[in-house]
């Protein structure tokens, strides 16, 4: 029993709360926000070290020992990807601060977000299927309520689609998680494996796995993202860089959890199944993004494509492929709030989305115009930066499989990336600047300064790739062997 | 509805909506053994609420129960968090609870519940949640 596990769930919970009394004090909403995800940081490192040294700890809320009670469990994986949210959590709020204006700062934003946060971080370390239900719900509710706030009609479109499509994925959710239930009578995802394992994958059970994966697939964006680009460039910057960081990579989160976890056996349908969706959706995403010219659409469609990539490793499912998938969740999270926050202050300095009405952004804002350069870089995989180790694993994991054609999906998804990313540098910041907005420039740096810690993690995360290595060993290790997870669930 | 134009509801609500709080208030209690509990209690005594916003006016309830419903969800939910988290300050897990026996005056022995505590950060929660969606589907015509 580790109380800690849970502190990543009840800071953000708390620190919710507590801004709905505050809601007219900006000031002191943005400190408390900035400190509790700053906090939530410390935890999270905290929590990661204890993992390190004692291995996996577990939470029995209530004191109900599982499979009968509702288990927290925080492995690496799960707090890797915990530490990696807090982090994006802290820079996106100390952005907004300047990059959201009033208006949404008094209509409980900051609140929002702390919910949501509540809910991802939830997502990722629940032992139970129910649970993960009941926290992909808290996320989603706050993520309607951040992408219509403001209320503009695109705003309004756009959320008509995302409530629509999640409201609709939910129920399946709900549908097969009650089918499961009925087909093993458990939901602990520990309990589930062990369960599933002595009698067997069956027809029925397959079936339901196929449910879970079109559910997970949606809340990704694997496959079915007609939803996402539209959804994710409707609201400010820092809701979108929030929204394109965390959302879908819970989805992959469960996606990977499930199908390493609990449905393991028929590799031949299920897995097969994920890799002939991955390459669809690396192709279509990378497609996607190099036929876009509104910037928050390229980016929509890069979240889309890497998502396809990460989903390849979970095809692959060998070790290394694993390790690299661990790893490039962790760097696209980071990669992509950078780039969706960067993009909101190319945004606002040339007053258009369009990249064929952009231009000459480079001459006044230099700073931001190779941070972004860096940024897609990381992308795309150029070495010393950090989208690097996780690629060169996840390819080299397929290959020892002799997958191919994964492989190639792979190296092709870079190239096509890295055409929609420059694209937007040249077309951006090249050439003659279309219309001067100097007066622009102080904000822009403070946006700056709010995205530079990004920066720094994601050329550190690249440079010390190695001694990182042993934390992404451990995460795939749990992955690759399920009994290690069952072991720690039931060692009380 | 403009106000004053339904004698009967407007009476017979006057009655039915303490009747309808007084089975709130029990299901409430007796939420813990066996069915009702916070939510459902939430649920009823918002249907009063409502109940009197359709025989007078949503003004007349502002004036009658002049606070801020919004305020209402954030304290339940901060009494529902602190329910569950205080278990901590004992060494326990997160949302362990505890109960016990105490004579009390006029209702004698009694079993008191600290999931009592959780169950009101509930109560309060869907009756300020409730409030809020009706009253803010109401006010814009």
């Amino acid at each position: 029993m580790n109380n800690w596990v849970v502190a990543p769930l009840l800071i953000p919970l708390f620190t919710a709360v507590l801004l709905i009394f505050l809601h007219n004090k900006l000031k002191l909403q943005r400190w408390i926000s900035l400190l509790s995800s700053l906090l939530n940081v410390a935890v999270a490192i905290f929590l990661m070290v204890q993992v390190r040294t004692t291995g996996i700890q577990t939470l029995n809320m209530s004191g109900w020992a599982p499979p009968y009670g509702i288990v927290l469990v925080a492995d690496m994986f799960a707090v890797l990807l915990v530490l990696a949210a807090s982090i994006v959590t802290a820079c996106c709020l100390w952005y907004s601060f300047r990059g959201i204006d009033e208006e949404r700062e008094r209509h409980y934003f900051y609140s929002l977000v702390h919910f949501m946060i509540a809910g991802v971080n939830g997502s990722f370390l629940t032992g139970d299927l129910f649970n993960l239900f009941v926290c992909f719900e808290l996320m989603l509710m706050s993520s309607y309520a951040l992408i219509v706030l403001g209320g503009t009609k695109r705003q309004f479109r756009e959320t008509l689609h995302y409530i629509l499509i999640n409201v609709l994925s939910s129920t399946l959710f709900v549908a097969s998680v009650a089918y499961l239930y009925g087909a093993t009578g458990t939901l602990n995802l520990a309990h589930l494996s062990m369960r599933i394992a002595e009698s067997g994958q069956t027809g029925p059970i397959t079936v339901v796995s196929a449910l879970l994966l079109v559910v997970f697939s949606v809340k990704a964006g694997l496959f079915l993202f007609f939803w996402l680009p539209g959804s994710y460039g409707a609201p400010p910057a820092a809701i979108s860089a929030l929204f394109g960081a965390l959302l879908t990579k819970v989805g992959m989160y469960a996606l990977i959890r499930t199908f390493t976890l609990i449905f393991y056996h028929e590799v031949q349908v299920t897995h097969m199944l994920i890799g002939t969706m991955a390459v669809a959706t690396i192709i279509l995403g990378g497609f996607g993004a190099v036929s876009q010219t509104n910037v928050n659409r390229i980016l929509g469609y890069n979240v889309i494509a890497s998502i396809g990539f990460i989903s390849l490793a979970l095809a692959v499912s060998n070790e290394d492929a694993l390790k690299g998938a661990v790893f490039y969740l962790v760097h696209d999270m980071i990669v992509k709030a950078l780039l969706f926050l960067l993009a909101g202050i190319l945004v606002a300095e040339t007053g258009t989305e369009r990249i064929n009405r952009m231009g000459g952004v480079l001459s006044h804002s230099p700073l931001l115009g190779w941070m972004f350069l860096i940024a897609s870089l990381a992308v795309v995989g150029i070495p010393p930066l950090s989208g690097f180790p996780g690629k060169l694993l996840i390819i080299q994991g397929s290959l020892e499989n002799g997958q191919y054609i994964v492989a190639a999906a792979g190296v092709l998804l870079t190239l096509m990336l890295l055409y929609s990313l420059i694209k937007i540098f040249i077309l951006g910041f090249w050439g003659k600047a279309r219309r001067p907005r100097e007066a622009h420039w102080k904000q822009s740096r403070k946006l700056l300064l709010a995205s530079a810690p990004l920066m720094m993690l994601i050329i550190l995360l690249g440079v010390f790739a190695e001694p990182v290595m042993p934390y992404m060993q451990r995460a795939a290790d749990i992955l690759t062997d399920p009994s290690i997870y069952i072991q720690a669930v039931f060692k009380e | 509805m403009p106000r004053g134009s339904d004698v009967f509801l407007q009476n017979i609500s006057k009655i039915v909506v303490f009747i309808i709080l007084a089975f709130a208030l029990y299901l409430f209690f007796t939420g813990h053994g066996s069915p009702g509990g916070g939510f459902i209690a939430g649920l009823m005594s918002a249907g009063a609420l409502l109940l009197l916003a359709l025989a007078y006016d949503i003004e007349t309830v502002r004036k009658v129960i002049p606070i801020d419903f919004k305020i209402v969800t954030a304290v339940g939910l901060l009494i529902a968090l602190c329910g569950g988290t205080g278990s901590l300050l004992f060494g326990e897990p997160f949302l362990k609870h505890a109960f016990g026996y105490f004579q009390l005056p006029l209702l004698g022995e009694t079993e008191l519940h600290t999931a009592l505590i959780f169950d009101l950060g509930v109560y309060l929660a869907v009756v300020g949640v409730t409030m809020t969606i009706l009253l803010t589907i109401g006010e814009d015509n």
